[in-house]
């Protein structure tokens, strides 16, 4: 009796003990950059674990050698024109597989999943090639208009238009509302956690994308805080004093959006096997 | 929810419909299909930049006989082999423990161990990075813990490099899976657990001949995602190693060096060869819809 309650006692420790160390592990490179940010660069290749006095020095450098304002306007600019892009063009797909089905368009919606599969990796170059064409390289319009008609959005929202209550619909359509005005006078505002779950997509990817960024931005004055992060970051002697502020800095936007919003954060990261 | 309701079997012609799939259909073709057929089209192709000619089969035989290629290959499957099986059996098990609700402190754990997803892949890559130099924080701790006694070579080592990167990765990512199983565990029926710990079944064996096998669908499908994600593994290899830099290197002997890497670099690298890195990017296609495949295989078998 003593013993299996013991030994019960002690399966909660070891329990407690894992989780405890599984948190620790997680957060602490967040801690390690807020520190880091403190420190000077030789300290923080000593592995300092204590806040230092660095701070001004590190920012300093860092808002020196990059245009900081410009850089976060950029990724600012990106990230906006996507989200609202893809969320509207994304639903008004989505509704309108659902709501306006014919043979034909399921076929065709069959075909639009099978993009899912296809990799980027596959498709930088003939993209890169095609943006050539059109004279957008350099520019953030590039950046976007490859994201803004996904795939996988446009099934998340025809997957939750299923729940969208047609009785709504119907008796707009007896008031006389037109399809357009039942979409974004009636679906919209019913629909915003949905729209909340796919805004945290939309908004992750497209403030942490990387790769083609990287292709298609060239100039400095173009470049998103990401490309910048990663060009000080991967020089052979990295100054990571002013590094650590520039991740700090491109961090808070997606923890602040995360706490705000935890429960559609999960939801729109559950989003896919619904 | 049967096909045959009536707002399905639509069949005449509605302007309405296409003017709402219109422009997304328009995107994906010009964005996503247009591109895939042009890539197809290039791997069989040769030349400097733009001026391609046509090759016929000439990158296929080039690729069995590239090197780079093969260790882009072999370290892209070391990296899926051995870090998605690592992941996914950490973040089932930190699922079932944190799935108990008797657990204090449960929101602020599930919380923690979930926010390594917020981070973007280059930063925390970097942070990683900033970790693991040759006497910092990583090295200096597994001394002073006597773990080793001199300093791994993290940044010099293939082997250890490798195993840098997959330690980053599982930090990313952990926590994303288990919010799929922690989703998956609310729909068990908890009597059955309860039942089973009446019986006397022990914790390991629940774990192991109930939890596992009701979650089978959801292992599957992060299986799938995850590997799929590891064959595109660019941003963190390019990052932690410098091989998105000039250098060109991926890490020590190009331990680091991964499929997406190697297209990256055959295109705006060296002297850029568009058809050939087409060509290397089918063999990612080829893999991918092999997995995916797969999974909508593993998918019937679900619903059967």
């Amino acid at each position: 009796m003593t013993s299996y309650g013991l030994k019960q006692r002690l399966s909660s420790v070891a329990v407690y003990i894992f989780l405890g160390v599984m948190a620790f592990l997680s957060i602490f490179p967040f801690l390690w950059m807020i520190i880091g940010a403190t420190n000077t660069t030789s300290d923080i290749i000593k592995g300092k674990m204590s806040f230092g006095e660095a701070l001004v020095v590190n920012a300093t450098t860092f808002f020196t050698q990059v245009d900081a304002p410009l850089i976060f306007w950029n990724s600012a600019k990106i990230t906006i024109i996507a989200t609202v892009l893809t969320l509207l063009i994304s639903s008004l797909a989505g509704y309108g597989f659902e709501i306006f089905a014919s043979r034909f368009r399921e076929k065709l919606y069959t075909l639009m999943l099978l993009t899912l599969m296809i990799p980027f990796a596959a498709l930088m170059i003939p993209l890169f090639m095609l943006m050539k064409q059109f004279g957008l390289i350099n520019t953030h319009l590039a950046v976007v208009l490859p994201t803004v008609a996904s795939a996988f959005i446009i099934f998340y929202f025809r997957q939750s238009t299923k729940a969208f209550p047609h009785e709504l619909r119907d008796a707009a359509r007896v008031d006389g509302l037109k399809e357009w005005q039942i979409f974004f006078l009636i679906y919209m505002p019913v629909m915003r956690s949905t729209y909340a779950a796919a805004f945290i997509i939309v908004f992750m990817t497209a403030w942490n994308s990387y790769l083609w960024p990287l292709i298609v931005l060239q100039s400095n004055d173009m470049k998103t805080i990401t490309l910048v992060i990663s060009s000080l970051g991967s020089a052979y002697y990295p100054d990571y004093g002013a590094v650590m502020i520039g991740t700090v800095l491109a961090t808070i936007p997606t923890l602040f959006v995360f706490f705000a919003m935890q429960r559609q954060f999960v939801e729109g990261m559950l989003g896919s096997v619904k | 929810m049967s096909a045959i309701s009536p707002r399905r079997l639509k069949p005449r012609f509605d302007v309405n419909g296409w003017l709402f799939v219109g422009p997304a259909l328009a995107l994906i073709a010009t964005f996503m299909v247009f591109p895939i057929l042009h890539s197809f089209w290039m791997s069989f192709q040769t030349g400097l930049g733009v001026r391609l000619s046509f090759a016929g089969l000439k990158n296929t035989y080039r690729l069995f006989n590239d090197p780079l290629f093969f260790t882009a290959l072999t370290n892209t499957f070391i990296f899926f082999l051995v870090q998605v099986p690592i992941m996914l059996t950490l973040a089932l098990v930190t699922a079932s423990l944190l799935n108990n609700p008797d657990l204090k402190f449960r929101g602020v754990l599930r919380t923690a161990i979930f926010l390594p997803c917020v981070t973007s892949l280059v930063a925390y890559s970097v942070l990683f990075k900033s970790m693991f130099v040759a006497n910092g924080l990583i090295n200096t701790t597994l001394i002073g813990l006597g773990i080793v006694d001199v300093g791994i070579p993290w940044m010099t080592d293939p082997f250890w490099c490798r195993t840098m990167i997959i330690i980053a990765i599982t930090w990313r990512w952990t926590g994303y899976n288990m919010i799929f199983y922690l989703a998956a565990m609310q729909n068990i029926d908890r009597s059955v657990y309860e039942a089973a710990r009446i019986d006397g079944v022990p914790t390991w064996a629940r774990f192991l001949h109930l939890t596992v096998p009701m979650l089978k669908p959801v292992i599957l499908f992060t299986t799938v995602t995850s590997t799929i994600g590891t064959l595109q593994l660019f941003d963190e290899v390019a990052t932690i190693t410098g091989g998105g830099s000039a250098s060109g290197a991926a890490g020590p002997g190009n331990s680091a060096l991964t499929l997406s890497l190697y297209i990256y670099n055959l295109t705006f690298k060296f002297a850029p060869n568009y058809g050939y890195a087409a060509t290397v990017s089918y063999v990612i296609v080829f893999l991918v819809a092999v997995l995916s495949f797969l999974q909508f295989y593993a998918a019937r078998e679900r619903k059967a």
